[in-house]
C-alpha cells in the first residue's frame, strides 16, 4: 500500500477561543478549506469520516456533518479513540480506497471545549474517585512520575520538551500560543499535578481541521496541485485503566510505529521531521523512545541541547504541538506534516522528504502512526 | 455543599466493599487459573472463566507510581490539596488506586506498604502506609 494513497489537501480554522461558533460549522469550515485546498468539486467526496467531539458526546453524530455539508456518503461514521482517532480515520479512509469501498474521503475533526463543555476531560475514574482520583493530568503524571524515578528523567528535560514546541509556535502566525519559554519561566510554572507544571500541559482549544484522502492515481486524474503520498500507517492500544497496565513506562507506540515502519520500508533514521502528540510533555518524549529514536530510558537525553528545535538533529512539533499551536486533538499535527512534505511550514525544515506524526488518545490509551514523503 | 464522591456499589462489587466495612481487602482469584485481578469483573480477564471467589489480601504491596495533587480537579477535594494519589500493586498480583498515608517525601516507586482501611467522608476505603 506504501505510496498508493496520498493526502491531497487540509484546512483548518482558527484556533483558540471562538465563542458562537458550533462544533458542526468549525467541521464544514474546515472541510471547506481541505476540499479547496486540493482543488476539487465537494461533489466528488463520497466518504466522510468525522471524530467526536470531546465537548459533547452525540449519536450518529457523523451525518450530522455529512448533512450540514450537503454529502451522502457511502462510508465514514464516528471513531472513537480519543487522540489517536484521526490518524487512525486517515488510515481506515487509505484501505477503503484501495479496497473500492469509497473514492475520495473527507477526514474532519471540530470541538469548542474552550467556550463549550469539556465533557471528556472532567471525568472521574469510576469508585477511583473516592480517593480522588481525577483528571487526564493526573494519568499522565502517574506516567511521568514512573519514567522520572525508574530512568532519571528530569523536569528540565520535559522542559526541553515544553520549549521547543513554544519557540516553534511562536513563529508561527496561526499559533494559539505564540510566547517563547526560558527555561526559567519554565521552572516558575504553577505545579498542576507533580510531577507537571501548567507549561507541561496543553492547550484548550476551540477549532476544527481537515483532510483529504483519495488514491495517488485520482490525485494525478484531478489535477491535485500538491498530494503528499502516505508510505505507513498503524495503530495500537492498551486498558481501560493506567494501573492495570503491566509496564507504565512503555506504550501503544511501540507497536503502532512498528507497523508503520515496516509498512512504509523505513526506519527511524530516515526521518526527517517528527510531529508527535504532545498533551504532556512526557508524551514525546516517551514516543521517541518506543518510535525508536532512542532506547527506552533515554527520551530525556535524546531531547536535550537543541535536537528535538529547528536546525537540531530531528526537529519535534514544528508548528508548536497541542502545547503551543493548539490544544486541539491531533488532525493539526498531520496537516503539519502535509506543509513540512510540501515545504511550505512556518519552520521549514530544509530539504525535508519525511515526516512521522503520531496521534495519541486518552491516557495512553490509543496510539496512530502516519508516515508522510515523498515516494 | 459539593457531593464527596462514593462508591456505587452493585450486586458484583458489594463483597469488596463489605469486606472492607470489615477491615478486610478483598480480590478475586480465578477457580480455573488461578489469576488474581481486581476491580470486580464477572469474568477472569485471563481465561475469560465466570468460576471465580472472592479471597482475602495479606494486605502487604508496592508503590508502582504515585503522584501530589497541587490543584483540586473537583471541588470535593479543594480542602485536601496537596494531596497523593498512588497505584499500589498487591503482593497477590491486583493493583489498585489509592493513597498512602505519609508524607510526600517518604513515597517513591517500589516503596513498600501496608494496608491501612480507614473510614471518612468518602466511605471506608483502602489506603496504605510505609511498611517497615
Amino acid at each position: 500500500m506504501r505510496g498508493k494513497v496520498v493526502i491531497a489537501g487540509v484546512g483548518h480554522t482558527r484556533y483558540g477561543k471562538l465563542p458562537g461558533r458550533t462544533v458542526t460549522g468549525l467541521n464544514v469550515e474546515a472541510s471547506a478549506a481541505a476540499i479547496a485546498d486540493a482543488g476539487i468539486d465537494k461533489d466528488v467526496l463520497d466518504a466522510v469520516f468525522v471524530k467526536y467531539p470531546t465537548s459533547e458526546y452525540r449519536s450518529m453524530y457523523g451525518q450530522t456533518v455529512a448533512e450540514a455539508l450537503g454529502l451522502h456518503p457511502r462510508i465514514g461514521g464516528v471513531w472513537d479513540q480519543g487522540g489517536a482517532t484521526n490518524i487512525s480515520m486517515i488510515s481506515f479512509a487509505a484501505m477503503a480506497i484501495v479496497h473500492g469501498q469509497c473514492d475520495v474521503a473527507l477526514v474532519t475533526t471540530a470541538d469548542n471545549p474552550k467556550t463549550g463543555t469539556r465533557q471528556a476531560y472532567e471525568r472521574s475514574w469510576g469508585d477511583d474517585a473516592c480517593y480522588g482520583w481525577f483528571g487526564t493530568p493526573a494519568g499522565y503524571a502517574m506516567i511521568a512520575r514512573r519514567h522520572m524515578e525508574e530512568f532519571g528523567t528530569t523536569h528540565e528535560q520535559l522542559g526541553a520538551v515544553a520549549m521547543a514546541a513554544r519557540r516553534h509556535g511562536a513563529a508561527n502566525p496561526d499559533a494559539q500560543l505564540r510566547l517563547p519559554l526560558s527555561a526559567d519561566a519554565y521552572a516558575a510554572s504553577r505545579p498542576v499535578v507533580d510531577p507537571f507544571r501548567r507549561d507541561d500541559c496543553c492547550l484548550i482549544s476551540d477549532g476544527g481541521a481537515a483532510v483529504v484522502v483519495m488514491s495517488a492515481e485520482r490525485a494525478r486524474e484531478l489535477r491535485v496541485p500538491y498530494a503528499v503520498p502516505i508510505l505507513g500507517f498503524g495503530q495500537g492500544q492498551t486498558s481501560w485503566a493506567v494501573e492495570q497496565r503491566p509496564v507504565l513506562t512503555e506504550t501503544a507506540a511501540k507497536v503502532s510505529g512498528a507497523t508503520a515502519f515496516a509498512m512504509a520500508g523505513m526506519t527511524p533514521g530516515d526521518i526527517d521531521v517528527a510531529q508527535l502528540y504532545d498533551c504532556f510533555t512526557i508524551t514525546p518524549l516517551m514516543t521517541l523512545e518506543d518510535y525508536g529514536f532512542c532506547r527506552k530510558g533515554e527520551g530525556g537525553k535524546f531531547v536535550e541541547g537543541g535536537r528535538i528545535e529547528l536546525g537540531g538533529e530531528l526537529p519535534v512539533n514544528t508548528s508548536g504541538g497541542l502545547l503551543s499551536e493548539t490544544g486541539m486533538p491531533g488532525m493539526q499535527l498531520v496537516i503539519e506534516g502535509v506543509r513540512q512534505i510540501r515545504g511550505t511550514s512556518a519552520n521549514q525544515v530544509d530539504g525535508a522528504s519525511t515526516c512521522v506524526v503520531s496521534n495519541q488518545g486518552g491516557i495512553m490509551h490509543t496510539h496512530s502512526t502516519l508516515i508522510l514523503g515523498e515516494s | 455543599m459539593t457531593k464527596v464522591p462514593r462508591p456505587v456499589v452493585t450486586e458484583l462489587s458489594a463483597p469488596y466493599w463489605s469486606g472492607l466495612a470489615e477491615g478486610e481487602l478483598r480480590f478475586q482469584r480465578c477457580g480455573r487459573c488461578e489469576n488474581a485481578w481486581l476491580p470486580a469483573r464477572e469474568q477472569c480477564p485471563r481465561c475469560l472463566s465466570g468460576q471465580w471467589r472472592w479471597t482475602p489480601s495479606a494486605g502487604y504491596g508496592r508503590i508502582i507510581s504515585w503522584v501530589v495533587y497541587r490543584q483540586s480537579m473537583h471541588p470535593a477535594f479543594a480542602d485536601q490539596v496537596p494531596y497523593n494519589v498512588a497505584i499500589v500493586e498487591l503482593d497477590e498480583g491486583p493493583r489498585l488506586i489509592t493513597n498512602i498515608d505519609a508524607d510526600e517525601r517518604e513515597l517513591a516507586i517500589e516503596r513498600r506498604v501496608r494496608l491501612s482501611v480507614s473510614s471518612g467522608r468518602g466511605g471506608t476505603l483502602a489506603r496504605f502506609a510505609p511498611a517497615g
